[in-house]
């Protein structure tokens, strides 16, 4: 379990598996996340377009649950989508999710 | 007008032979002869050796998707590429079905232009999210849908400038080409 939560932080997942941020149908932004770690980095500087639109499509929730495993955090993800938040509170709220839940995993990480 | 092709040089009447084909294909060579003053054998010859030569790829129907009942979408997708890998990005799209065309352009930044037809909305950006954003080299993606479409032919060899404007005129007057 301890080494799944590691691989699940520090670990990239492969190329073609990574969360790649879009702001419309087909209109990549360049910008992708290999692991959940640099997916919190995104969530900051990525256009927050591109977060409204993934987020209501769901698109964060699937990645989490079905590349990153992370049930927990897909679960977060549907709750925020429920919310229909504003544009200016969804990236800090966004955030603040995922790096509260980076957090927790990280406190029942095993040592390298 | 003499063209080269590798070890094949065109002549006029080459060129008015491929323009009638591409007209229509399914035109005889004798049909195609008496347009030019040309005995059928000889059209046959002309047409032959430029199959022979790659210059004449292949003959294919042009067909109306919309009356065939096609409910897809086209779009044009604008790929940014690392210059290092844009071949390697354009090849890769040759390879997919959805792609049907596939064009480079060096303006400010290298970019590869490519017409993608898809089912829907939805498959449409599973493609890119997933069989083209992930290619490595690809920078960002502007993708545009396309909602109506205004002409579209196939490509016209003219060579003779009367035609030309012939042609202009015509496509002015009517708002599409006469087949």
């Amino acid at each position: 379990m301890k080494e799944e939560t590691n691989l699940r932080i520090f670990g990239a997942v492969p190329r073609e598996k990574a969360f790649y941020f879009f702001t419309s149908i087909g209109n990549y932004t360049g910008e992708s996340a290999t692991s959940l770690k640099e997916f919190v980095e995104k969530i900051k500087d990525v256009n927050v377009k591109s977060l409204q639109f993934h987020l209501y499509r769901g698109d964060f929730e699937k990645w989490t649950l079905e590349v990153l495993r992370d049930e927990e955090l897909a679960l977060e993800m549907r709750k925020l989508q429920r919310f229909n938040l504003a544009v200016d509170i969804l990236r800090s709220q966004l955030y603040e999710t995922v790096s509260k839940h980076l957090k927790h995993l990280e406190n029942r990480m095993e040592p390298i | 007008m003499k063209l080269k092709n590798s070890s094949l040089t065109l002549d006029d009447m080459d060129l008015k032979i491929l323009d009638a084909l591409q007209q229509d294909a399914k035109q005889t060579y004798t049909a195609i002869g008496e347009q030019f003053g040309l005995a059928h054998s000889t059209v046959y010859d002309r047409i032959k050796r430029m199959e022979q030569h790659g210059i004449i790829k292949k003959y294919m129907a042009v067909i109306d998707a919309e009356k065939a009942g096609s409910k897809n979408i086209t779009a044009i997708m604008t790929v940014y590429t690392d210059p290092k890998e844009s071949e390697k990005v354009a090849e890769n799209l040759c390879d997919a079905p959805e792609v049907l065309e596939v064009y480079t352009s060096l303006s400010e930044e290298l970019l590869i232009m490519a017409k993608v037809v898809a089912e829907n909305q939805e498959s449409l950006h599973n493609f890119i999210a997933n069989s083209v954003a992930p290619l490595p080299g690809v920078l960002r993606i502007r993708t545009s849908i396309v909602t109506k479409k205004f002409k579209e032919t196939q490509f016209l060899i003219v060579n003779d400038p009367k035609k030309l404007t012939f042609i202009k005129e015509k496509h002015n007057k009517l708002g599409e080409i006469e087949q």
